[in-house]
């Protein structure tokens, strides 16, 4: 996936956006940045499938070898996948955030959060002030 | 070629037939066969493994094994918000008295009064202390602690008819603080910090409502400052009912200068390991007292310590209590620790202890700074927070390489990635007891560490037995079992 067609959160996941059908369904991951921050993700705890999350709430945890941080769901919807392969390979997180290392995807029940999250420009911006 | 005694696994050592004891043949007559005397399910399979060497093999292993340590009583050992502070020797004396350590909690207590008096004399001390009266020994240690007191909030909401679902806790806090919400039975939530570190009073006001059971606070922080708004958070915290928790663990910094009572907390624990000088880990076991308001002191654990004239005995009849949370009473000999080193200072000692602990933080401070940055101010309480981030992005030197390479200097490294909210953190607390020429020796490793060549830094350890484990693999692929194929 291209990370400059995604959005992003101040918290740092990013969000791709796919029509289906009638629906959208948004995958979720974490931000190149983050996970050089992470430096080195050994464990990853997985939202439940059918679970509801709402925008701005934890659904899951990234163990890097520094510390446990949450996983803030940037949309709001019900869960309708999840990266098992993340279970016994974590490092898929480290080794290609945008690609193999993605979280879960959302079916979206509305698209009110969409509006707070960032561009990648936007994004790499907040990232280069907190640098 | 090295010797491996102290790094080698006894099971490494093991030769078949060797041994340190030789045990004399069985006395017990009888010809009957194993089998009819225990079931077979009672009886092995197999040889058990157990490793064979000889009592000089053990005694070597372990001897040599302990030089390889490094600890308060052989090093500097400034890891921030553990509070590694000097075991006084005389403690350990004290705590080895044949009345103390031959008593068992199954003798009548007409013949424990002394430990009983103690126990009791010690609740005392430390509602003083804190200017909270009612004070539980129990739990076993500082999460422990943080525990107890969500439960017993979480009774005095329940008794009530309140239901309270949220605890906050700062971005800054102890990971111990969340966890503990939430094995309490409570979401945790986290508030954000304010760019000067302290609370950032607008997000803990978005945040509180009548679904708040609690508000758990460290003061000083672990960025090592005093939060000053503390007074405001607790009157805001009242205001929709609910309690103030002061994480106690920063207690060094302010013993006999002001008492979280008198901020407005409503509960606390103390880290007796930490402020009251108790051996860490390996010593024993910690504990983990804490000390609660009127309101809250019902719902205490049982039993407590009550006195009747002349006499001391264990209160069972708490209806209210949330019940035992440790078995006997908690680990006492810590306790005995604490308790003589509270008495061997006195008032006005423990109130030295923390400004002496407050003083050499702040010089320690004033000379890193110009080594790496610290971003939250130029005093701090009895610990503060430096960055090796510009080292990290001009010459690829992180906190983790400082951190080890100070081993090979014959320092213990400081407190590294925590608290969260600091990028590459070194978190340094000197504690009290510390000479100016430790602290000064300390400086000068660290600034030589910034300006060695980084491969160098990167390769660090270079003098201990092991060297820099491979610590991504092994928290991915951990093998936390040693068997005899060599896996």
């Amino acid at each position: 996936m291209d990370p400059q067609q995604m959005l992003f959160a101040e918290t740092h996941e990013w969000v791709a956006i796919e029509e289906q059908g009638d629906s959208k369904v948004a995958t979720i991951g974490v931000s190149q940045f983050a996970v050089e921050q992470l430096d080195g993700v050994v464990y990853v705890e997985l939202p439940r499938v059918g679970e509801q999350v709402a925008a701005g709430a934890s659904f899951g945890e990234v163990e890097s070898v520094k510390a446990v941080s949450n996983l803030y769901c940037p949309v709001d919807g019900e869960v309708v996948e999840v990266n098992e392969s993340l279970k016994d390979s974590p490092a898929l997180m480290s080794d290609d955030p945008y690609g193999q290392g993605w979280v879960a995807k959302v079916k979206l029940s509305s698209d009110a959060a969409l509006g707070k999250l960032l561009d990648k420009a936007a994004y790499d911006k907040q990232c280069g002030e907190s640098q | 070629m090295r010797n491996r005694q102290a790094t080698q696994l006894l099971f490494e050592l093991s030769k078949p037939g060797r041994r340190a004891a030789v045990i004399p043949p069985s006395d017990v007559l009888t010809d009957e066969p194993l089998e009819s005397l225990l079931p077979s399910e009672a009886l092995a399979t197999e040889e058990l493994a157990l490793p064979e060497v000889a009592e000089g093999d053990v005694v070597r292993h372990y001897t040599n094994l302990s030089t390889l340590n490094m600890s308060v009583d052989t090093h500097f050992y400034p890891l921030g918000s553990c509070t590694m502070k000097y075991n006084p020797k005389r403690n350990e004396r004290l705590a080895g008295l044949g009345g103390v350590v031959d008593l068992h909690p199954y003798q009548p207590e007409s013949t424990l009064q002394g430990m009983l008096r103690l126990l009791y004399e010690l609740q005392g001390i430390l509602a003083e202390i804190s200017g909270l009266p009612a004070v539980s020994l129990q739990p076993a240690a500082g999460a422990h602690g943080e525990l107890t007191a969500l439960m017993a909030a979480a009774a005095y909401f329940a008794e009530r008819g309140e239901k309270r679902t949220k605890v906050l806790t700062p971005d800054s806090a102890h990971g111990t603080n969340p966890a503990s919400a939430t094995m309490a039975g409570f979401q945790a939530i986290t508030i954000r910090s304010a760019a000067d570190g302290s609370v950032d009073l607008d997000d803990l006001a978005s945040k509180l409502d009548d679904q708040v059971a609690v508000v758990m606070i460290t003061n000083p922080n672990t960025l090592g400052l005093f939060d000053k708004g503390i007074s405001e958070i607790a009157k805001r915290v009242h205001a929709v009912g609910g309690f103030v928790y002061l994480d106690g663990a920063n207690m060094n910094a302010i013993l006999g200068v002001t008492r979280p009572g008198d901020l407005g907390a409503d509960m606390m624990h103390f880290n007796p390991h930490k402020t009251f000088s108790g051996p860490h880990g390996g010593g024993g076991p910690g504990a983990g007292p804490i000390c609660v308001n009127e309101a809250l002191g019902p719902y205490l654990p049982s039993p407590m310590v009550v006195r009747e004239g002349d006499a001391y005995r264990l209160d069972y009849d708490r209806p209210r209590s949330i019940g035992r949370v440790r078995s006997f009473f908690g680990n006492v000999g810590v306790l005995v620790r604490a308790y003589c080193y509270i008495l061997s200072h006195g008032p006005a000692g423990l109130r030295k202890v923390s400004e002496q602990a407050v003083l050499n933080a702040n010089y320690l401070l004033a000379r890193v700074k110009h080594i790496l940055p610290v971003p939250h101010g130029d005093k701090c309480m009895h610990e503060f927070v430096a960055s090796a981030e510009r080292l990290k992005a001009t010459r690829g030197i992180t906190a983790m390489d400082i951190a080890k390479r100070l081993l090979d200097y014959g320092f213990h490294a400081p407190t590294v990635y925590f608290p969260l909210t600091v990028p590459e953190a070194l978190m340094v607390e000197p504690t009290e007891t510390e000479s100016k020429e430790t602290l000064d020796a300390f400086c000068e490793a660290l600034f030589r560490i910034t300006e060695e060549d980084a491969d160098l830094v990167h390769s660090a350890p270079t003098t201990t037995a092991v060297r820099r484990p491979d610590e991504l693999t092994a928290a991915r692929k951990p093998i936390v079992k040693w068997n005899h194929s060599g896996g």
